[in-house]
């Protein structure tokens, strides 16, 4: 297909799109009372999702209008973590692993809290008082909530501010008229992506850690395969999979471990080109869109475990000149030694954590780019109502989106190589021999 | 005011990474200048430096973000 009728059928697909978003916006949630006096939900064929939720009505299915579209929101909830596999539209539960102080620990597949399978993975059920909301699993903390699985009838989000004054969106679960306040999982962050410590923990095997599976049993059979092609073709020019990694393997040896490292290359070998390989293929796999999007190296905690990970390799390598240099610098006077070494020392600190923000930064500010400038189309076609101005959108959006991609997958090499590099010039440094 | 002050500071930090990566730049222009045979090496390390100073920018913006 050439790019002229790539073009045309984009912007009828998206004229078709924004058609189909032309609902009249009255409420009329108000109908369908039954024998409660809440508001009962009425399954709507709205787009549902990720509302401002400014409301007060108790429902599933959050309505999407201008008033209360939130491009951060959408970005958000789209870089973070989940416990549902989306591809595309199609949510797969995964497995969720959770320990709370007053239940224990809970082990079930995710479909027990009975989402829809074309939907945005909001569980029309609570099982031991968790819910889902979103793809993100959040604990009932009223102990009067009856356990095992239940039937809710809604979700309700309300904006509260917690007492550090920010402003946080706390999701209710309505159930027999009344309702319960839950919290979100305990993050080693807080603020945006949880809440600092809270009721429960959450060590389910996510959408990260599933990409995280799925990307090192590729990567295994890859380099396997390689690994095999090298004993059976020795001697002969390097074919298919081999002759594409080759040059990439060389020049990470030539270029950053054997300038770094000199002799001591062959030791750190495994080390820095797994990491190198890792972070580039999970880089890339983030990338991929409608599969999960996965954005694994755009998450804190995948980076602080790698960022350890450089950090323990260079500190248990380190020679005693090495340590000669952080402590007690020779070679200068006493009085500069004195302010040289609390630098020195928070340094060993330091390097690491700079290592783990540079690539969580990277990754997920593009990420974040790539969310806004597709949520231009929403907000150019005002929602649904404007659909000139949701081509006109989808145009201009479509423009930067690919040019954004572009640039991703330059940074997604230019942060491997980076984290590797700066690895293996932190070895180095440790393993240098005495030159005094 | 949380939110604008978070805002004000991003591009703050953006301004500090444009002048750092401008200036890498034009050294790195005029080093092909000087010697075109060089270009592969210059560019190269013009990227890996533009990378470095990239990062302490987006530590900034995402410290901005947590911020507001």
């Amino acid at each position: 297909m050439d790019i002229k009728r790539l073009f045309t059928l984009f912007l009828l697909l998206s004229a078709l799109i924004a058609n189909g978003q032309n609902h009249d916006h009255d409420h009329d949630d108000h109908s369908g009372h039954d024998h409660d006096a809440e508001l009962t939900e009425q399954e709507h064929h709205n787009e549902g999702g990720f509302a401002g939720g400014h409301h007060d009505i108790c429902t599933f299915h959050h309505e999407v209008t201008p008033e209360n579209f939130s491009a951060q929101q959408i970005a958000f909830h789209h870089i973070a973590d989940a416990n549902v596999y989306s591809i595309g539209p199609l949510q797969l539960p995964l497995p969720a692993i959770l320990w709370s102080k007053d239940g224990g620990l809970d082990f079930f597949l995710s479909s027990k809290f009975d989402f829809e399978t074309m939907g945005h993975g909001t569980g029309h059920s609570a099982h031991n008082r968790y819910i889902m909301d979103g793809g993100a699993i959040r604990r009932i903390t009223d102990p009067s909530f009856p356990e095992g699985t239940v039937k809710i009838d809604g979700l309700k989000h309300k904006h509260e501010t917690t007492d550090k004054g920010k402003d946080k969106e706390v999701t209710y679960v309505c159930y027999n008229g009344s309702e319960y306040r839950t919290d979100a999982e305990s993050t080693l962050d807080g603020g945006m992506f949880g809440g600092g410590i809270t009721s429960f923990h959450d060590f389910s095997i996510t959408k990260n850690v599933t990409a995280m599976i799925i990307v090192t049993l590729l990567m295994f059979f890859v380099f396997r395969s390689i690994a095999n092609k090298y004993k059976e073709r020795d001697g002969k020019a390097p074919k298919g999979m081999q002759g594409f990694m080759e040059p990439i393997f060389l020049f990470i040896r030539d270029e950053v471990l054997v300038p770094f490292l000199g002799d001591k290359a062959d030791r750190y070998m495994p080390f820095i080109m797994s990491l190198f390989f890792f972070i580039l293929a999970l880089n890339l796999f983030g990338q991929i869109p409608f599969l999960g999007g996965a954005n694994v190296t755009g998450s804190l905690s995948v980076t602080l475990v790698l960022a350890v990970i450089a950090f323990l390799v260079t500190n248990l390598s380190g020679k005693k000149d090495y340590w000669q240099h952080i402590f007690w610098m020779p070679g200068v006077p006493a009085w500069v030694k004195t302010i040289l070494t609390p630098v020195e020392f928070m340094g060993v600190f330091i390097k690491p954590l700079t290592l783990m923000l540079r690539l969580f930064a990277n990754i997920t500010a593009g990420h974040i780019v790539v969310i806004i400038f597709v949520s231009l189309i929403f907000i150019f076609g005002n929602v649904g109502t404007n659909i000139g101005g949701a081509i006109g959108g989808a145009v201009g959006s479509t423009i930067l989106t690919m040019f954004m991609m572009a640039i991703e997958l330059l940074v997604a090499f230019i942060q491997a190589f980076v984290f590797a590099i700066l690895t293996t010039s932190y070895i180095g440094a440790a393993v240098e021999e005495h030159h005094h | 005011m949380t939110g604008t002050l978070a805002a004000i500071g991003a591009g703050l930090a953006v301004i500090g990474a444009g002048i750092g990566i401008g200036n890498i730049g034009s050294k790195a222009m005029e080093a092909i200048a000087r010697q075109p045979e060089a270009v592969g090496d210059i560019r190269s390390n013009m990227i890996l430096m533009a990378a470095l100073i990239e990062g302490a920018a987006l530590i900034a913006i995402i410290l901005a973000f947590f911020a507001g």
